[in-house]
């Protein structure tokens, strides 16, 4: 059956539309709120169309790696919850969370978002962690994209709780707000059939081809990749599918930069 | 006691709400009666009909009911028949007998006639109170549906999406120049032009957004007129003539309580083979 | 007065919501104070394995999960503790009195209840979501079930606990669950020391409060559905 529905939505690509209405490079309406749970010291809440999720920021104190005893790190987990679909099941993170969360981490990490360096307390024995999780509210598709916008709202609105060089008091947040330093933007694009989409719905996801996901820098310059799906993807079809990204991307970047 | 009504005509009523004080009220389908009072049993909307009450149910996922014409989709393929999903907890099993009136000897291919995949218009033609549901493909409609898709939607609304007589589906494939099967289940399929089958799309989540107001005809005619635009007109190919299924006010009936037993009475006469309890017939 | 104002059988401000998870079969969110709960019920669907099935009724299935930044104070690891496997058991015994699961033989109902911020009261909170769910899932129901946690300290009986009230030395926690039609008790646990005498104090304003809660609740079912109300059924 999911091959009579790929032939339907190729069918409807041909015309221009997608099965929900919408033209094929067209986003659902994008929300985000921040500031949405208390008890983080950053969070927010993201909304592509029916999508729903929620990305929280908790800072802890740890030791740095041996090989960059003055960095401190970010670490990004991701929870595909059963309340979230009926797809989900409970359980440790599946490879689908991983891969979420691994994709989500690259496009922080290595637009160097947050400065390392400026999260160091005490070179070779003290740093922040900064762990952001994200967890799924409702999954409509596309969950690739809220999350590293998600990321990025709770991280821009995170503050570091008080510490007294000993313990962390959670209860009491400072002023002072996260080194953020950059502000990728996560765009996903599909090939389904001769096709190429952004934002795909549930259907759609289930009958693509091959999908990139391309974090974006400020600049315009790329921060990080991942190429999904099962059918392997020609040179010409990788540079449409950045192109459309870098272009989609500014239409993300406002939502992002509001905060 | 004097009886009293405690909730007005067309009202959303909650599980445990009390409806009515008194005796002289008779509880219908959704409600029932404990002491004096009458009780909702689940979340429903509250039909004052003289001295019945009853609840139209808002949601809620399918459950089986003979008779009912449903779409479902073969998941799985067994010596004597297939597993077909129809939407509710319940597989539904259709029998080789029940599909096709070719002889198939022992081991035969089945998927030449259903495959994995395949979504089929099919009868309930029996439920046990264990949910073991018995599906056909004998009679007027029944049949695979090949391309278009299928959307769900709330199978409560179903009656209202078909309409009386079928009216309120025939006004949307009349005015989209769509294929469209309603499934008792919720399920529906669709087939036209893209354009169209997006104006079709929204006029049946318009009725199942609005399923119980006033005028509902009137209000798809009116959505229907202002997206005319829209559609693009086409010929439309002749279709097998298509049964709608006999009754629509599926609410209208007694749900099955618990401690019900299925009727043996109105069971079709036996014939040889068939042994319609038996659970492990497909296994 | 108490440290945030309110009166001893004072609740905190509630919201809930029903239908807030579109993919959900049935779906409520129940907020008091800063205590959130988000649930979710998938069913009755299909339960594998087969041996798991019951002919006679269907199941239930509870799951209570804090989000992983939804505790006061240190990240809460995700993957379930024993606290939320218990709490998952408890949440489950406090509902399935008002279901009438055999009328899904074979069937499976599962609720998921999640936490973006908690601060006490949670399997409460979680209860009374997991309760408006239940009926948006327009399952065969005897009653909704509400709940409340009250404290019990130096004589002085406090109705909806915070976390700050909760973690005064000596504090009793008791959360109770009751069934708003025949006052019946489905949840009933105790944290703490108190004389019996006292208890029956607490459990009766745990009811009075329960109350409440139940009109929030079922305001907030009948809103999801407010449209329809308007209008003649032909």
């Amino acid at each position: 059956m999911m091959y009579d529905l790929k032939e339907h939505v190729i069918k409807f690509l041909q015309r221009g539309l997608r099965v929900d209405g919408r033209k094929p490079l067209e986003y659902r309406d994008i929300s985000i709120e921040t500031g949405i749970t208390k008890n983080a010291e950053g969070s927010a809440r993201v909304k592509i169309g029916e999508t729903e999720l929620i990305v929280g920021v908790k800072m802890e104190v740890g030791s740095p790696y041996p090989d960059t005893p003055a960095e401190g790190t970010i670490i990004v987990g991701a929870e595909l919850l059963p309340l979230s679909s009926p797809e989900f099941e409970a359980g440790p993170p599946d490879i689908q969370a991983i891969e979420l969360a691994r994709v989500v981490d690259r496009g922080i990490r290595e637009s160097r978002a947050v400065s390392f360096k400026k999260l160091c307390i005490e070179p070779g024995k003290k740093i922040w962690m900064c762990v952001i999780d994200v967890v799924t509210v409702n999954d409509a598709g596309n969950l690739f994209d809220a999350a590293a916008l998600g990321a990025m709202a709770a991280l821009k609105t995170a503050r570091f709780p008080e510490y007294d060089g000993e313990k962390v008091n959670y209860k009491k947040l400072t002023d002072k707000g996260l080194p953020i330093e950059e502000e990728p933007i996560s765009v996903t694009v599909l090939k389904i059939g001769e096709h190429f989409i952004v934002d795909p719905s549930t259907e759609e996801e289930k009958v693509y081809d091959a999908r990139l996901t391309v974090a974006i820098m400020s600049n315009g310059d790329l921060c990080a990749l991942q190429k999904g799906g099962d059918a392997a993807v020609t040179e010409e079809e990788i540079s449409q599918m950045i192109g459309i990204a870098v272009d989609k991307s500014k239409e993300l970047r406002k939502h992002l930069s509001a905060i | 006691m004097e009886s009293k009504l405690l909730i007005q005509d067309k009202e959303i009523a909650v599980p445990g709400e009390i409806l009515a004080e008194g005796m002289d009220f008779v509880p219908g389908p959704g409600t029932y009666r404990i002491g004096e009072t009458i009780v909702a049993s689940r979340l429903g909307l509250v039909q004052v009909d003289g001295r019945a009450l009853k609840l139209i149910p808002m949601s809620g996922k399918y459950m089986p009911k003979r008779d009912d014409t449903i779409i479902g989709q073969v998941v799985d393929i067994l010596f004597s028949g297939w597993r077909v999903d129809i939407n509710s907890a319940y597989p539904g099993m259709l029998n080789i007998k029940d599909a096709t009136s070719d002889f198939v000897s022992k081991g035969a291919d089945l998927t030449q006639y259903y495959t994995f995949g395949d979504y089929i218009v099919t009868k309930i033609t029996n439920v046990t109170s264990q949910k073991l549901v018995d599906l056909s493909m004998r009679g007027p409609g029944l049949k695979k549906l090949k391309g278009g898709r299928i959307i769900s939607v709330n199978p409560s609304k179903v009656p209202r999406i078909i309409g009386k007589q079928g009216s309120m589906v025939s006004l949307i494939k009349e005015a989209t120049y769509s294929r469209i099967t309603v499934g008792q289940n919720g399920l529906i399929w669709i087939d036209g032009e893209p354009e169209n089958e997006l104006v079709a799309i929204e006029a049946i989540r318009k009725i199942e957004n609005e399923a119980h107001l006033a005028g509902l005809t009137e209000k798809v005619k009116e959505f229907l007129d202002a997206n005319k635009s829209r559609i693009k007109e086409v010929e439309m190919k002749p279709e097998e003539p298509e049964e709608q299924p006999e009754r629509f006010e599926r609410f209208d009936r007694e749900r099955p309580r618990y401690g019900d037993r299925p009727r043996y009475n109105d069971r079709p006469p036996r014939r040889e083979g068939d042994r319609p309890f038996n659970r492990r017939r497909f296994s | 007065m108490r440290s945030d104002g309110r009166k001893d059988d004072e609740l905190r401000p509630v919201t809930a919501k029903a239908g807030i998870i579109k993919r959900a079969d049935g779906s409520g969110y129940f907020k008091v104070g800063n205590t959130e709960a988000y649930a979710a019920v998938y069913g009755p669907r299909n339960l594998y394995p087969k041996f798991m099935q019951n002919p006679e009724r269907g199941i239930l299935r509870c799951s209570y999960n804090m989000m992983p930044f939804s505790g006061a104070g240190e990240r809460v690891r995700p993957g379930g503790s024993r606290r939320s496997k218990e709490i998952s058991l408890v949440t489950e015994k406090a509902l399935l009195p008002v279901l009438e699961l055999s009328e899904y033989p074979n069937s499976v109902v599962d609720i998921f209840i999640e936490f973006p911020q908690t601060d006490a009261g949670t399997r409460c909170a979680g209860i009374c979501a997991a309760s408006i769910a239940l009926a948006d899932a327009g399952l065969v129901m005897k009653d909704l079930v509400s709940a409340v946690a009250v404290g019990y300290n130096k004589g002085r009986i406090l109705v909806d606990v915070s976390k700050e009230e909760e973690d005064i030395e000596g504090m009793t926690d008791i959360p109770v669950a009751v069934l708003p039609r025949t006052g019946k008790i489905s949840l009933l646990q105790m944290d703490g020391q108190i004389p019996p005498a006292e208890l029956q104090k607490a459990v009766a304003m745990a009811k009075e409060a329960s109350r409440k809660l139940y009109e929030i609740q079922k305001q907030a079912l009948k809103d999801k559905y407010h449209s329809f109300e308007v209008g003649e059924l032909r």
